[in-house]
């Protein structure tokens, strides 16, 4: 097995172009354990854990940038203002995963369950991905195409995902039968847009990829107009049209059943996630936009 | 009036002295049996069958053979020895040839220069299996249509215990129904081992176990040589909890070394341990109790099922346990116990902590409450009422003789203090709420419950085993002073039994310093670290053996000693005569002074064919109290206290004891609320640590524990094990509470947040609880073939005075000897 170790992101990219068989690694938490399982016997591997250009993360006219490299630590050191994600990265496995694993592996692995891309899809993310040639923004539906599917070319990197910034409440939830360093059965990311007056929630762990409910979102947005909530935060949906918006999140999931839970459980926790995310925002919103 | 400092010796007895391996163990320097090395050595590993139950047409090896780095490949045919081996009867191939029993039993070996191509060399093998139709739920074993596991049928073992009168009559009968699933030991260390060839045509095998003499008394016939050339070395244990008393690479290592010449190496991963290894016996239970309006127990009925699995581990002793366990630690006065154990197709089950207790102590505790809410009684009073006592008698006519504060453990629990209230709904730290890091609750749906559970196990091997322990001990000086060298063959398997023997030859040579030597089957059998025993048998051991090197340096004292009269005493490195200092031990040491002492606990008799004797020696209590936390709109749980009360005899180390409590929790909750090995069609489906949950430090509670101290009679200095207890009767407090907070049913562990939910209903079972099998029992259906193996050879010395010359115990029922 060769391994390159590139200095520069451009030396990595002429690498990955002659050498698309070679395999990136940035914290390896996906990777080594497939190695070890022996599921995977890749014929080279490129280190990316030491490309500075992974390695940004902050704001940038008017977007956030978070490279591929940046661990869930310092994610949860330096965007404390993305609460929804600063979430999911406390939500993800222990605190020597969190220092190694990177959002952009949690995109390359593309699981169905991985903790970072709910709040990706709820930001209407872009990932950025770059060859040779240059780079390129996908919409992150287009890059998360299958249950660990990208549409990551061979000769590409995923240098990071970029989003606006959006003001107003939001916030990730994961369900597991362990309090801690577990697999999704089921999860959400809500995020309320204030400027757009939209609602978006993401789903993960309940189908082959992460899933937006549009209907869902719609129908919330629209509550909370007719109720005047976006103008006054003291002005609340009904209890019965938080229920609807819940059932419809519910009914957007596509679960299965497996080892580690029911489709029936999957369904019924997207619902309940469903109703206390919202109740929450709005809470958050009352008690003055603090999120 | 002089003032004058009485001399001690530190580190003793009753104090919670450093662990000796705590500093290697807290730096990553102790060397676990996964880290063993030897110059030139190879990597084996194991092929094993995909088919729960299959006929094996043929093997071609030539492709792993042609593989190069490849050094052997070895079949059933080239096992020199016998074929199959037990820890209690031989039934399970050393590797198999006409058919294979279970998915994961080991098919063929082989030995490569390194594991990456031990990996791909196995990839290579080819078996041509004929896939047999596989009987893999448990009551469908004793089918008569059902495909036999065995030529001699799916029965392994059947005890039916008749005590008082079954059919009495009651006020109140509560009836349930229980069911357990397989858990697993899970030790973080893998199944590993290095097997050395010697000169002498023996091996030398350093591995991973609980009992190093019995191992190699399966491993040695299998090798086609005499015990005295297969030495076993302890290597570094990481956890054992019940695993590492079968055999799992043992063998096959040996095997590889003999027919290379060199050292080979056998590591398992992660999966392949889940293979590897046996596990917890899932159960069906179905339990009725009658009492009298007045809360007293009149009568008990249980029939129980446990699935052993292809290959009968230590299934006839565990189903032995659950039978003599079934009705709780309470004065049952009329009973009828019907328990099974049946092979089917299913991955083999056998020791894990608790052994047997654990699953019947989920449904007699279950049935304690149902009792208590029929009656409108508290559910604490209730077992208060009913508890066991010295002198009480139980269901198989055993009186109890040692000492049984049930009482005592049920106030000291019912004491403690409770946790303060839930935290008030709001944005606090996610981690105060059920579902933790996962961010799912401000508080939402939040409903508290407290359970209590009460549960008892033996402590050491029971129905006519002698396992007792041998243990020398050698007294020397060198230029730092007097040392004590202790060497016993007590597998240390992390609960601390080095440190525990040290500090008894501290407190009885009155030296400090104490050198613990590696153990190996060098000196006389320890006996396994199971069955919470170690403290007491190889304790007693070390005491005695303390005790003789004692009074062969008192007689050289004498000697050396004008005023030969008086009381002598050892204490802080000198000799004390009537409390006066008459010189330092190490002045009475020009030669060393050794002993070697045997120590066997009470005899116990095996039961009779109406599960009447006296199978047990000694007995260990104890009370668990969980308050919990249940969202019951998400199912998830948060165990937010665990309150421990224990019967210890008395704490030779109580850190240890409290840590002994914690970790046996800790295995409870894990059975109570997410350890399930879940197979399908006889196929494991979740052997890793991703889908196999054991709870992490964010699921424990803080555990308050009190040690009840009544010293049990004839054991060393009273103590007794502690291991086991916790397990017991954390999984049953556990589920009390949830019932507490949810009202409901919840028959069957772990419970799943769909339970919780109200998304399932309770387990119903299948059919009526199957009829005892016809004519077999108390003795295992594999005794009576002839099977009798591992430790029915191992401990067939004669064990006691009048026990007769063949003490195998379902033998001795049957000569009618008795004791
Ligand atoms: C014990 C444990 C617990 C875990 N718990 C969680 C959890 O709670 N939630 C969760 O979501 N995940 C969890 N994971 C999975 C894993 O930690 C995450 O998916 C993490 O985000 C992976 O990041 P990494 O940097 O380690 O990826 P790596 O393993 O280095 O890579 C993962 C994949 O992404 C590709 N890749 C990485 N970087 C790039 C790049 N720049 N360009 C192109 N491809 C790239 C790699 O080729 C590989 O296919 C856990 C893993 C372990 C071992």
């Amino acid at each position: 097995m060769d391994v390159f170790v590139p200095r520069t992101l451009d030396e990595a990219l002429e690498i990955k172009a002659a050498r698309p068989d070679a395999v990136p690694i940035a914290g390896g938490t996906d990777l080594m354990v497939e190695l070890n399982l022996n599921r995977r016997r890749p014929r080279a591997l490129l280190d990316v854990s030491r490309l500075a250009e992974l390695r940004r993360c902050g704001r940038e006219d008017g977007a956030v940038f978070l490279g591929a490299g940046v661990s869930y630590t310092r994610v949860i050191a330096e965007l404390p203002e993305c609460v929804p994600l600063a979430q999911a990265s406390r939500a993800v496995g222990s605190p020597q995963i969190r220092n190694r694993g990177t959002v952009g592996g949690n995109l390359g692995t593309a699981s169905p369950a991985g903790d970072a891309l709910p709040v990706l899809a709820a930001y209407d993310a872009e990932i950025v991905v770059a060859t040779r040639d240059g780079a390129r923004a996908l919409p992150w539906a287009q890059f998360l195409v299958g249950p660990k599917q990208t549409a990551l070319p061979p000769d590409g990197l995923i240098l990071g995902a970029r989003w606006r910034i959006a003001r107003g409440p939001g916030s990730f939830s994961k369900v597991g039968t362990r309090n801690a360093m577990v697999i999704a059965i089921a999860s959400l990311c809500l995020v309320l847009d204030e400027e757009q007056r939209a609602v978006r929630v993401a789903l993960g762990s309940v189908g082959p990829t992460v899933l937006r409910a549009p209907d869902a979102e719609a129908y919330a947005a629209e509550a909370m107009a007719r109720a005047g909530t976006w103008d006054d935060p003291a002005a609340l949906p009904a209890p019965r049209e938080i229920e609807e918006w819940a059932q419809r999140v519910a009914g957007a999931a596509r679960p299965i059943d497996d080892v580690r839970g029911t489709a029936a459980y999957r369904r019924h926790a997207c619902a309940a996630l469903a109703r206390r995310a919202l109740r929450w925002a709005l809470e958050d919103r009352r008690a003055g936009g603090r999120a | 009036m002089s003032v004058r400092t009485l001399p001690v010796t530190r580190g003793g007895i009753g104090e919670s002295v450093p662990r000796v391996d705590a500093v290697p163990k807290a730096k990553g320097t102790f060397l676990f049996a996964s880290d063993l090395w030897a110059e030139d050595m190879l990597w084996g590993f194991t092929v094993r069958s995909p088919h729960p139950h299959a006929r094996i047409r043929s093997i071609d090896v030539s492709g792993a053979l042609a593989h190069p780095g490849v050094r052997a490949v070895l079949l059933a045919g080239d096992v020199p020895g016998r074929k199959t081996y037990g820890l209690e009867f031989a039934d399970q191939p050393v590797l198999a040839w006409d058919r294979v029993r279970y998915a994961g039993e080991p098919v063929a070996i082989g030995a490569a220069e390194d594991p990456e191509t031990a990996r791909r060399a196995g990839e290579r093998i080819v078996v041509d299996y004929e896939v047999l139709p596989a009987v893999t739920d448990m009551a469908q074993a004793l089918r008569a249509d059902a495909p036999r596991v065995h030529d001699f049928g799916n029965v392994l073992r059947h005890v039916h215990i008749v005590h008082g009168d079954p059919d009495a009559p009651a006020d109140v009968w509560v009836e349930g129904y229980y069911e357990t699933a397989v858990q697993d030991q899970a030790p973080l260390g893998p199944e590993a081992g290095l097997a050395i060839p010697a000169p002498d045509g023996g091996v030398d095998l350093y591995v991973a176990t609980q009992w190093l003499h019995v191992d190699r008394q399966q491993i040695a016939p299998c090798l086609g040589l005499p015990a005295h050339k297969v030495r076993l070395h302890l290597a570094g244990v990481g956890g054992a909890f019940g695993a590492r008393e079968d055999l799992s690479m043992q063998i096959h290592a040996s095997l590889l070394a003999l027919r290379t010449g060199r050292p080979v190496k056998i590591a398992y991963g992660r999966e392949e341990s889940f293979l590897g290894h046996v596990h917890r016996h899932p159960a069906r239970i179905w339990m009725r109790h009658g009492a009298r309006r007045d809360g007293t127990l009149v009568c008990v009925r249980a029939r129980i099922l446990v699935d052993g699995g292809a290959y009968a581990s230590s299934s006839a002793a565990v189903i032995g346990n659950a039978s003599t366990f079934a009705c709780g630690p309470y004065e049952v006065p009329n009973a009828l116990v019907d328990g099974t154990a049946v092979y089917t197709h299913n991955p083999p089950c056998g020791a894990m902590r608790g052994f047997g207790a654990v699953q019947v102590c989920f449904a007699h505790e279950a049935q304690m409450d149902r009792l208590a809410r029929a009656l409108g009684r508290d559910p604490v009073e209730l077992r208060l009422r009913n508890a066991l006592r010295t002198s009480s008698v139980l269901p198989t006519g055993q009186v109890v003789r040692g000492s049984a504060p049930v009482a005592a453990v049920i106030r000291r629990c019912a004491a403690l203090p409770l946790p303060p209230e839930a935290p008030p709904a709001g944005r606090g730290d996610p981690r105060a709420y059920p579902g933790g890091c996962g961010n799912v609750s401000r508080g939402e749906r939040l409903r508290r419950g407290v359970g209590f559970a009460v549960g008892y196990k033996n402590i050491a091997y029971s129905e006519g085993f002698d396992d007792a322990s041998a243990a020398r001990v050698r007294l020397r000086a060198d230029a730092a002073g007097p040392i004590a060298e202790v060497r016993s063959a007590a597998a240390e398997v992390g609960q601390g039994i080095h440190t525990i023997l040290a500090q008894i030859a501290r407190t009885e040579l009155g030296v400090e310093r104490v050198a613990i030597l590696p153990p190996d089957t060098g000196v006389g059998s320890a006996g396994s670290t199971s069955a919470s025993r170690q403290t007491m048998m190889s304790g007693g051991a070390v005491q005695a053996a303390c005790a003789a090197v004692r009074e062969a340096l008192f007689a050289r004292v004498r000697r050396s000693l004008a005023r030969p009269r008086g009381e002598l005493r050892l204490a802080g490195g000198l000799v004390l005569l009537d409390g006066e200092p008459v010189g330092p031990i190490a002045a009475f040491l020009d030669e060393p002074v050794e002993a070697e002492r045997v120590y066997h606990h009470r005899p116990t008799r095996p039961l009779d064919a109406r599960g009447q004797g006296e199978p047990h020696a000694a007995f260990a209590f104890a009370a668990e109290r969980a308050v919990v936390e249940v969202d019951e709109e998400l199912g998830l749980v948060r165990v937010v206290q665990i309150a421990a009360a224990q019967d210890v005899g008395r704490a030779l180390h109580p850190q240890s004891v409290q840590g002994q409590i914690e970790g046996g929790t800790a295995q409870g909750l894990g059975l109570a609320l997410m350890e399930e090995l879940q197979l399908r069609d006889g196929r494991i489906r979740n052997a890793s640590f991703t889908d196999y949950l054991i709870p992490t430090i964010a699921d424990m509670p803080p555990v308050v524990s009190a040690l009840v101290e009544e010293p049990e009679p004839g054991a060393p200095y009273g103590a007794k094990g502690v291991g086991e207890p916790a397990t017991i009767v954390a999984t049953a407090a556990i589920v009390a509470a949830l019932r507490d907070a949810t009202g409901r049913e919840l028959n069957r562990v772990p419970v799943r947040p769909d339970d919780l939910a109200g998304l399932a209903p309770p387990v119903a079972p299948v059919a009526p609880p199957p009829p005892p099998p016809q004519g077999s029992g108390p003795e295992p259906v594999p005794w009576a073939h002839g099977l009798a193996t591992g430790q029915h050879e191992l401990l067939q010395e004669p064990a006691h005075e009048g026990a007769g010359e063949d003490p195998r115990p379902w033998e001795r029922t049957r000569g009618g000897t008795g004791s």
